[in-house]
């Protein structure tokens, strides 16, 4: 049972790698600074490197939102299923939603459901998720639309070919950054789940910090993750909410890293999606004469706001069903359920394929040269 | 029982701005100071030259990319330090 707990742990982590690829390369694909291929590898090796960086962010999971004592391996098993249904759902309609959200609205949805409210740390949740998750992307359009600006200003003499190209490899390195810091922040997030399940097993005692075993498979799912691309989301991301130029691009990726590792490393385990999204809107409004899709970005607050409560009912349904059978069998039937979910969620996607060839197509009209050739290539 | 640690939000508003905005404004005015210089001039609108070939141009622009340099290291070095806690603590 322990080891199914894992591997829905494991999916979930591959999930959040592929759910959230765009934060991090979605404005370096939409400007042709990186080739999509090449910004999703380059992504993928900077999160696993990321996620040996820092443990901070898996102590507050692990310890922080839930009583621990009150964790069975179903309320996880439950609470992975509610966050993996919101994941693919929301990746399906290119969404860029929080995977962390989905993941603490799940698990807390099932420890509802098993435990009743006082299992709940409410206090610990509002002030260390709820709050941070209303204010990160406030910051991020803050310093995004300052960072624009400031670019606009001081590269206005410099000639528009020589500018973009100078901040195309600006792009890289701030786009480098932002996987880096995925990395050490949503890589965490599993590690800290995967520890949860083994105190609840009775495998580590209760104050423990994730073994090495631990920090590699997760590392690992989640570079892997984000190697397969949500080109979904990058599209929304890159193409959809703000028409972007290098230095936007550039501006946007650093306001990203520098908001999250700065809010890492005060233990919030909060949503780099929120931040990435927050940036992008912010850097539209630092350059005048920027057209924002408010209705693209309507479309994702509200998507936001659903996805604590919506993983926690998955979470909560999922929990039902696991203990009315009761044992692994319950954790078994989850997880066929899910597998079915997920079987026909990707069935649809099939049908109107985003890829790599055509991620940066259709919204503005405009289709890269160099795409052909990457079809080739790959 | 305090919702918001002001301290810790402050911080990160003004390190925000700091490392999101200041390091990309510093990478901007390195690649104007970088493009200063007689080939500039010569080239056109839309050329890619970025390189100016002005000396003290150079000089100050190469000051600008290793300030950012040094703090990206910074930054990584300090999310390493937070991340793994002296044992002896």
């Amino acid at each position: 049972m322990l080891g199914l707990v894992v591997i829905t742990a494991l999916a979930f982590d591959f999930t959040n790698g592929f759910h959230d690829t765009g934060n991090a390369m979605a404005t370096t694909i939409a400007t042709g600074a990186l080739r999509p291929r090449i910004a999703v590898a380059l992504s993928g090796v900077l999160n696993l490197v990321g996620a040996f960086l820092s443990l901070a962010v898996a102590a507050t999971i692990a310890s922080g939102l839930v009583d621990t004592k009150l964790v069975t391996l179903t309320v996880v098993a439950a609470g992975l299923t509610g966050a993996i249904v919101w994941n693919l759902l929301t990746w399906f309609f290119g969404i860029p939603s929080s995977s962390s959200q989905a993941l603490i609205g799940g698990v807390i949805g099932a420890m509802l459901a098993a435990a009743g409210g006082h299992a709940v740390q409410w206090h610990s949740l509002v002030a260390k998720v709820i709050l941070p998750a209303v204010l990160a992307p406030v910051i991020a359009v803050l310093v995004a639309a300052t960072g624009t600006w400031l670019l606009y200003r001081i590269s206005r003499g410099l000639p528009a070919g020589g500018r973009n190209h100078g901040f195309r490899i600006g792009q890289i390195g701030s786009a480098s950054m932002v996987s880096l810091a995925h990395g050490t922040n949503d890589a965490q997030k599993t590690m800290g789940v995967i520890t949860l399940a083994l105190i609840a097993n009775g495998t580590l005692p209760a104050d423990a910090t994730a073994p090495f075993w631990v920090i590699l498979t997760c590392a690992l799912a989640i570079s892997l993750g984000t190697y397969v691309g949500g080109w979904r989301v990058i599209r929304t991301l890159g193409k959809g909410l703000v028409k972007i130029e290098p230095p936007q691009g550039m501006a946007a990726q650093s306001s990203s890293a520098a908001v999250i590792l700065l809010s890492a490393s005060f233990g919030y385990a909060l949503s780099t999606t929120h931040v990435a999204t927050g940036s992008i809107v912010g850097t539209g409004l630092g350059k005048k004469g920027t057209d924002i899709r408010w209705n693209v970005a309507g479309r994702t607050v509200s998507a936001w706001v659903l996805t604590l409560p919506a993983a926690g009912i998955v979470g909560a349904a999922a929990y039902g069903l696991a203990s009315a059978i009761g044992g692994s069998a319950g954790v078994i039937a989850d997880l066929l359920i899910l597998v079915a979910v997920s079987a026909v969620i990707y069935a649809r996607s099939r049908a109107s394929k985003v890829n790599h060839a055509n991620v940066n197509d259709e919204w503005t009209g405009l289709v890269t040269p160099a795409e052909p050739q990457l079809k080739a290539a790959a | 029982m305090s919702f918001i640690n002001l301290s810790a939000l402050w911080k990160i508003v003004v390190f925000g701005l700091l490392a999101g905005a200041g390091l990309p404004a510093l990478f901007a005015a390195g690649m104007l100071s970088l493009s200063r210089g007689p080939k500039a001039r010569t080239a056109g609108a839309d050329s890619e030259v970025v390189v100016g070939g002005s000396l003290a141009g150079t000089i100050i622009a190469a000051v600008c990319f290793l300030v950012v340099l040094a703090a990206i290291g910074w930054g990584i070095y300090e999310v390493y330090r937070i991340g793994h806690p002296a044992p002896a603590k």
